[in-house]
């Protein structure tokens, strides 16, 4: 059994839902302030990017760049030093979706553009190339553990390196027909900055545990959490939105993780 | 940081199943490359398939997870004892004191590619395609964990060609950070249409086998193998191969070219020389990423020159593996332990004139050489790039 804990500080926090245009007015359905009213998600241009680059970016990197600089703005964090950890269960579908139907066809002539956003670590390059950022970044991918995987990793980088890490958990989900297969309702996306040195703000200290991971009070939300693996940060975030220090339960992979609150004031 | 002992390792590739075959080539200097003949792929083009890999069957428990990129997993994880050497590292721990991190590029995207064929009327796929099991990215890890019965934490890593090199790096973080005691890392990537249409769209793709950093050389071959290193705080024994230094950086430039004076690769390396508390003139040998096609070799020249001067000397295996993709950085490091064990460094086949503006020397032919320390470079799509250093304990 892993006893182990690590704790960091959370700088910043930037989120996108179904609903929740972004962080603030997310953490005012969280809180309880403001009530949940479901719509689809929006997604942002993204201003950091040069126009060549811009025109090339489908909705995943739109997604998670967008999170990624609203918890950068939140921290006032200079972005271009930050180590980044990107994850999500399934990179861009629509290009996915695209490539496997033109290989299925007469004409397997592929688009270079399209196969080179259909890396996983799309999101991750151009937010090297927006932020001008090259500290080391990486990509991860542990299906519906994938915000857990990413979590813990951020962590292990701020408990081992010393320094932040801005964590970017992201969900597109595919069309049809790999829907069917994957159905994920609509685009998600949460990044955090954690930081080991950063008093007065929020910390957590994370291990894992056995225990079973705390839904969301509101059906809709926790429709959400269910579904979607960045939503997965749901409890934590809500801990976070209320100020209320305590321990969040998160789905992870066979194991959950255990995140302990503290410092809110 | 605090150095790691890979005490079991095992690759598979075009050039062998397992580390002795591996290593026979590499004496031979004998290329595993071979004229495209896969699946319904009407390509000109050389790759380094792996012979064996649908001949695998997986244990009828773990049918749901067949692709062909978990079957080459199982290959690999079959060669060299490893998955008994990680059973008794489990027993001895703890499976939950295991942890694992593994490469990929492309997981089982072919299963979604053939699945797509094979859609009905109605547009649907087949209902036997299963997503999470095959094609998601994860599907390798899933597969692996449960083949080796281990049970810590887990992630896939998928920053393209740089993937299973990082694979060191997250797991390296979390035995420091004392989350698991031991890790297996690698990296599997298997031949799919994807990639060898897509690297054919960007003019990537050489008609020949790769001739990495020769003056004429005209792009990659694409390979796929499965690599495996258990990782654990080091015993002290002697010759034991040390992985003692990892540098990780971003180029922040383009999505498919590299920085053309590679200062990201430069950042990686040096930082990689700075966590191993050592200097370039402690490094007797560089794996070099050498891909083989004109920009990437040239910026990868500029940087090796740039960190070590003109008196390193470096080479590519990848004109004996081809371009394994997400498994070329735990291929490369296997392919350095083999080198630093055996006391050679390897010629890179299949060049036959050295492009003159390289200013180190490229070893064409293997040398005898009690190699103490090497560097090996991964760099990815995205601009991620990850050295590693390893070495014999003394």
């Amino acid at each position: 059994m892993t006893s182990i804990s690590l704790s960091a500080y959370i700088g910043g926090i930037g989120l996108i839902g179904p609903g929740l245009p972004d962080w603030r007015s997310a953490r005012d359905v969280l809180s309880g302030e403001r009530s949940y009213c479901p719509a689809p998600t929006v997604l942002p241009p993204v201003e950091a990017l040069p126009a060549a680059e811009r025109r090339r970016t489908g909705a995943t990197v739109r997604l998670a760049l967008a999170v990624a600089q609203q918890a950068v703005n939140d921290a006032g964090a200079d972005a271009a030093a930050l180590k980044t950890v990107f994850t999500s269960s399934g990179g861009d579908g629509a290009i996915c979706h695209e490539i496997c139907a033109t290989l299925a066809s007469e004409d397997r002539q592929l688009s270079p553009t399209r196969f080179h956003n259909s890396v996983h670590n799309a999101a991750a390059g151009y937010w090297g190339i927006a932020m001008k950022a090259t500290a080391s970044s990486t990509a991860l991918c542990a299906f519906d553990g994938s915000f857990g995987a990413g979590l813990i990793e951020a962590m292990t980088i701020a408990a081992v390196d010393g320094t932040p890490a801005l964590l970017v958990a992201y969900e597109t989900g595919y069309p049809e027909p790999l829907n069917g297969k994957r159905p994920l309702p609509d685009a998600f996306g949460v990044a955090l900055l954690v930081d080991p040195h950063l008093p007065p703000r929020p910390r957590i200290t994370i291990t894992l545990t056995d225990a079973a991971a705390d839904r969301m009070p509101q059906p809709p939300l926790e429709a959400l959490r269910a579904a979607i693996p960045a939503a997965r940060s749901l409890p934590l975030l809500r801990r976070l939105a209320r100020g209320e220090n305590g321990i969040a339960t998160l789905d992870y992979l066979e194991r959950r993780i255990q995140v302990e609150v503290s410092g809110c004031l | 940081m605090k150095p790691l002992a890979l005490t079991h390792f095992t690759a598979t590739s075009c050039i062998g199943r397992g580390v002795t075959e591996t290593l026979r080539s590499l004496l031979e200097g004998r290329s595993g490359l071979t004229p495209c003949a896969f699946e319904t792929v009407r390509l000109e083009t050389h790759v380094g398939e792996v012979p064996g890999v649908d001949e695998m069957s997986l244990p009828p428990e773990l049918a749901r997870f067949d692709s062909r990129n978990n079957r080459l997993a199982l290959l690999g994880l079959s060669a060299d004892g490893f998955m008994e050497a990680v059973s008794a590292c489990a027993a001895r721990l703890g499976g939950g004191r295991v942890g694992l991190f593994l490469g990929t590029s492309t997981s089982g995207m072919l299963e979604t590619e053939i699945a797509y064929r094979r859609r009905d009327a109605t547009g649907a796929l087949p209902a036997r395609f299963d997503y999470a099991a095959t094609h998601n990215s994860y599907s390798l890890a899933a597969f692996t964990q449960r083949v080796l019965g281990i049970e810590g934490p887990s992630a896939v890593i998928c920053t393209a060609c740089s993937s299973s090199a990082k694979a060191f790096a997250s797991a390296r973080r979390m035995i420091e950070a004392g989350l698991i005691d031991a890790a297996v890392v690698g990296g599997v990537d298997s031949l799919c249409l994807t990639t060898l249409y897509g690297f054919h769209s960007l003019q990537l793709v050489s008609r020949n086998p790769c001739r990495p950093f020769d003056a004429a050389r005209d792009g990659i071959s694409i390979g796929e193998a499965a690599a495996f290193a258990l990782l654990e705080r080091p015993s002290g024994a002697p010759g034991t191969i040390l992985l003692t230094g990892i540098g990780e950086s971003s180029d922040a430039y383009h999505m498919s070219s590299p920085h053309p004076e590679g200062l990201g690769a430069q950042t990686a390396m040096r930082q990689a020389l700075e966590t191993a508390a050592l200097g370039p003139q402690d490094i007797d040998y560089v794996n070099l990423h050498g891909t083989g096609t004109p920009s990437n070799d040239s910026a990868e020249a500029r940087a090796v020159s740039a960190v070590f001067g003109s008196g390193i000397a470096g080479s590519s295996t990848k004109g004996a593996t081809g371009h394994t993709l997400g498994a070329a950085g735990a291929l490369e490091a296997v392919l350095c332990a083999l080198a630093l064990r055996q006391g050679f460094a390897p010629g890179g086949v299949n060049t036959t004139e050295t492009d003159p503006t390289v200013g180190f020397e490229y070893l064409r032919e293997n040398r005898r050489w009690p190699l103490a320390r090497v560097l090996s470079n991964s760099f990815g799509f995205g601009g991620s790039n990850c050295s590693l250093v390893l070495q014999r304990a003394d």
